[in-house]
């Protein structure tokens, strides 16, 4: 494979240095996997019909695992300004606004300065389990991300115990919050590790509840499968089960550590709990992990309840309707290009604001640019279903934020009573009475 | 703190480390040292907790990393000059210390401010009564988690800060009054500055009101927690918002009225359980009663002088004085001695933080180290005041 990679580079070089070369041999010339890529991206239907993991590509899904990679790091980068923003503009303020045109670039400059800080290690602390402990936080939030399904094919893998896997990996997430607990010898960090091991554990077994609920409609454990049902159901799972989604959207906070459920952390009892003597880079892994997890919990909530990759309404294809839909991730991008370039408009005229005014006017084009590119008959086909995915996506990020913003935070007693006590009873009789439901069904 | 045990490290004495071959695994209950740093602590108070799992079993206070010797330095300056330093005890509510403090040595020289200060005094106190609680407020919910009322909070204590900027051109620590009166008059605007402010602001206690009041997460928080009784309260001398709220209406501006608060009407809320969740709806009342009272008292600001006729060269009389107000914390009494000089023999603070504190440790037994921020919380404390 990496002979023929290698080969593949050697001769694409020499297609560059003749660009004539290039539009006319590169299929041909090129190898099987990176002849699929190119197919992929810009066809998807004429691709392979199931993701490479299935396939044996091995080139394409480390591509696929890349892309993955780096689409959620930016994401967390999006959902770091917007939730700034977002957040400040229901508290009447304006969040971040000095680093870049309204605050763009202040995830950037954030990143930086984790990056630059010292790497503390407190006196004391077991120091394998205290590097540890962020690392495992992120590979259990990332690599859940193998199993899920961001279109018919752009998935690394369909594994048949898909929701098994996501749910088995991310899991061990609580696993890196006790570890950096516990090996931080000081007192809030493993109160904080206690709180969260209590929490996810308990909110762990709703989760597990709801998602069975699921399975029963669907009769496969596959991510692409559960999908595939829903299209077939020509009904979202949400109208079946809205108990069981309920549940889930509940316990999904509580997972992730989130607002009303953010007692691991609660900055007002325990500083900041399981990662209070992290700092820099190490910390910036756990916001890392946290991010990737609430995406990646979103995403399985998506999957299983809203239709996955699917755009709305995907059994009807009445005329004009496709193309309709196949034109709106252009609008949206349009849209947003839109907004950041009237801003730029608006800016003073002040040669202070220059900088300013110009950078929005950059990234408003860029916005442009790729909204234009989208609205291009390949790309606008190739994009749907990943886009209809992120957008679903975001619509729970953007509750997540909208949570922060309104509820007090629970106590670590009442967090564990709704638990036990609410939650799981009636995931339980939710979970008996869709059991008797489907059974009757004919 | 870690790996440390000792005995009762409550009970007084020197936190030690374990003897050699002593474990420390051995025991159940774990000290934790809450502040002096710390974010909900509201300044630099350490509470040592010890705990038993996340459930306190006991908690000893230990304040004084504020001590600036306020009440020594009163000993040294005279009495026109140790003004400005009430205003730095408590300092979100410095006009009410400025009053309190104002007030007690008029008393002791034996004038009165004139009819127009006082009413002005009234107006500027009541103010800052809500701009307290205001920050209370705000601060309180961050501390049960609730992170957007501090900023609405903050907005309208925004609009406070600008009516005492105009008025005396400081924000925090106004010195807005002066012995046997005030220094400045009224500027251009004063009344409808006030007048727009208590159209708006039932609206925004309102606002907060829908935030808070019915929020499930709020209530289950709140109520129940901290419980206080009256005749706790009394036992330990509490007073303020946090004795109204076990049900004692018990307010100096009825009680002992001072600076003319006879002349208005208004309610004293009251509370029925003591509880965290009370200490809440009182202060949201008092809020609301503040603006009553304000608006009353707008209406009827005399003409007439604003400063009474003190020597130049201050030496009250032979003699000792207390005199107490309703600072938004509690009771706030200024005990003064003169021996005839230019300098008070002895100043002496009765400072409603430091002695509402005493309840803490009542409070938090029992409760969850969650429940020990909110009940530090719904106390009111600054530590600027309690150490002073």
């Amino acid at each position: 494979m990496s002979m023929a990679g290698g080969w593949w580079l050697v001769r694409n070089a020499e297609c560059c240095r003749r660009p004539g070369v290039l539009a006319a041999g590169l299929t041909a010339a090129l190898p099987a996997p990176a002849a699929n890529l190119l197919a992929a991206v810009t066809s998807p239907q004429a691709a392979a019909t199931s993701p490479p993991g299935n396939t044996g590509h091995f080139l394409l899904a480390t591509v696929y695992i890349l892309l993955i990679f780096a689409g959620i790091s930016v994401g967390v980068i999006v959902m770091n300004w917007v939730e700034r923003k977002v957040l400040a503009h229901m508290q009447v303020r304006l969040g971040p606004m000095r680093v870049g045109p309204h605050g763009l670039l202040q995830p950037i400059a954030d990143a930086l300065k984790l990056l630059l800080k010292e790497d503390l290690v407190p006196q004391g602390a077991d120091h394998l389990v205290f590097w540890l402990a962020p690392v495992v936080v992120v590979v259990a939030a990332f690599s859940a991300f193998t199993a899920i399904p961001f279109g018919p094919t752009a998935a690394v893998s369909d594994l048949n115990i898909g929701v098994l896997f996501v749910l088995a990996v991310a899991s061990l997430g609580v696993l890196g919050i006790i570890f950096a607990g516990w090996s931080s010898n000081s007192h809030y960090p493993l109160l904080g590790a206690l709180r969260a091991g209590a929490q996810m554990v308990s909110y762990e077994i709703t989760i597990g509840l709801a998602v069975v609920a699921v399975l029963l409609h669907t009769g496969t454990l596959s991510m692409q499968g559960i999908v595939r049902a829903q299209i077939d159901h020509q009904q979202w799972l949400l109208f079946r089960e809205p108990v069981a989604f309920g549940l889930f959207a509940v316990a999904m906070v509580a997972e992730t550590n989130r607002s009303p459920f953010d007692l691991p952390e609660a900055e007002s009892e325990l500083v900041a709990g399981y990662h209070a003597e992290y700092s820099g880079f190490r910390w910036s892994l756990f916001m890392l992990g946290e991010y990737a997890g609430m995406m990646l919990v979103s995403a399985v909530a998506v999957t299983l309840w809203l239709g996955g990759w699917t755009r709305p309404f995907p059994n009807v294809h009445a005329a004009g309707l496709d193309a309709l839909f196949s034109f709106v991730p252009a609008a949206c991008f349009l849209l947003l290009a839109g907004m950041a370039l009237r801003a730029a408009w608006k800016m003073p005229g002040h040669r202070r604001w220059r900088v300013q005014r110009d950078g929005l006017a950059v990234f408003g084009s860029l916005l442009l640019g790729l909204g234009l590119l989208l609205a291009v008959p390949p790309m606008r086909t190739a994009c749907q279903n990943v886009f209809w995915f992120v957008l679903k996506v975001a619509v729970f990020q953007y509750l997540f934020i909208w949570y922060r913003a309104t509820f007090p935070r629970y106590r670590y007693d009442q967090l564990l009573r709704i638990g036990w006590r609410i939650l799981i009873p009636t995931a339980l009789a939710n979970l008996v009475l869709s059991a008797t439901l489907t059974a009757l069904r004919p | 703190m870690s790996h440390r045990t000792t005995p009762d490290p409550l009970r007084g004495g020197p936190m030690t480390a374990p003897a050699p071959g002593e474990s420390h695994l051995d025991s159940s209950e774990m000290i934790l040292n809450m502040g002096p740093q710390h974010p909900s602590t509201h300044g630099v108070l350490r509470v040592v907790l010890k705990l038993d799992g996340e459930r306190v079993v006991d908690a000893e206070c230990v304040i004084g990393y504020l001590h600036r010797g306020v009440e020594k330095i009163g000993e040294h300056r005279t009495y026109m000059q140790f003004n400005p330093y009430v205003d730095r005890m408590d300092y979100v509510s410095a006009v009410s210390n400025g009053l309190g403090y104002c007030e007690a040595v008029e008393k002791l020289q034996g004038v009165v401010a004139p009819p127009r200060a006082q009413v002005v005094r009234v107006m500027l106190a009541e103010l800052n009564r809500i701009s307290s609680h205001i920050v209370w407020l705000g601060t309180h919910a961050l501390d049960i988690g609730a992170m957007t009322p501090v900023f609405y909070s903050f907005r309208e204590r925004e609009e406070i800060l600008k009516i005492f900027e105009k008025y005396c051109g400081a924000r925090l620590t106004t010195h807005a009054f002066r012995i046997g009166g005030l220094q400045w008059d009224l500027y251009d605007g004063f009344e409808s500055d006030l007048r727009r402010f208590c159209q708006t602001f039932p609206a925004r206690v309102d606002e907060y009101e829908t935030l808070l009041t019915e929020n499930r997460i709020w209530r289950e928080r709140t109520v129940g927690v901290g419980r206080l009784d009256a005749t706790t309260c009394k036992a330990l001398g509490v007073t303020g918002p946090v004795l109204r709220a076990a049900g004692v209406a018990w307010d100096l501006r009825k009680a002992q009225p001072y600076s003319g608060y006879e002349k208005y009407a208004f309610e004293i809320p009251v509370g029925e359980n003591g509880d965290t969740y009370d200490r809440y709806r009182v202060r949201l009342q008092e809020m609301r009663q503040s603006c009553r009272i304000i608006a009353q008292a707008v209406d009827g600001i005399p003409d007439g002088p604003i400063l009474a006729r003190i020597p130049k060269v201050f030496k009250p009389p032979v003699g000792e004085v207390y005199h107490s107000i309703e600072a938004p914390k509690g009771e706030l009494g200024f005990y003064i001695v003169s021996d005839g000089s230019l300098q008070p023999y002895r100043l002496r603070v009765r400072p409603p933080s430091f002695v509402n504190l005493q309840a803490l440790r009542g409070m938090v037994r029992g409760a969850l180290v969650a429940d020990v921020v909110a009940i530090i919380g719904s106390i009111d404390i600054v530590l600027g005041e309690v150490d002073r």
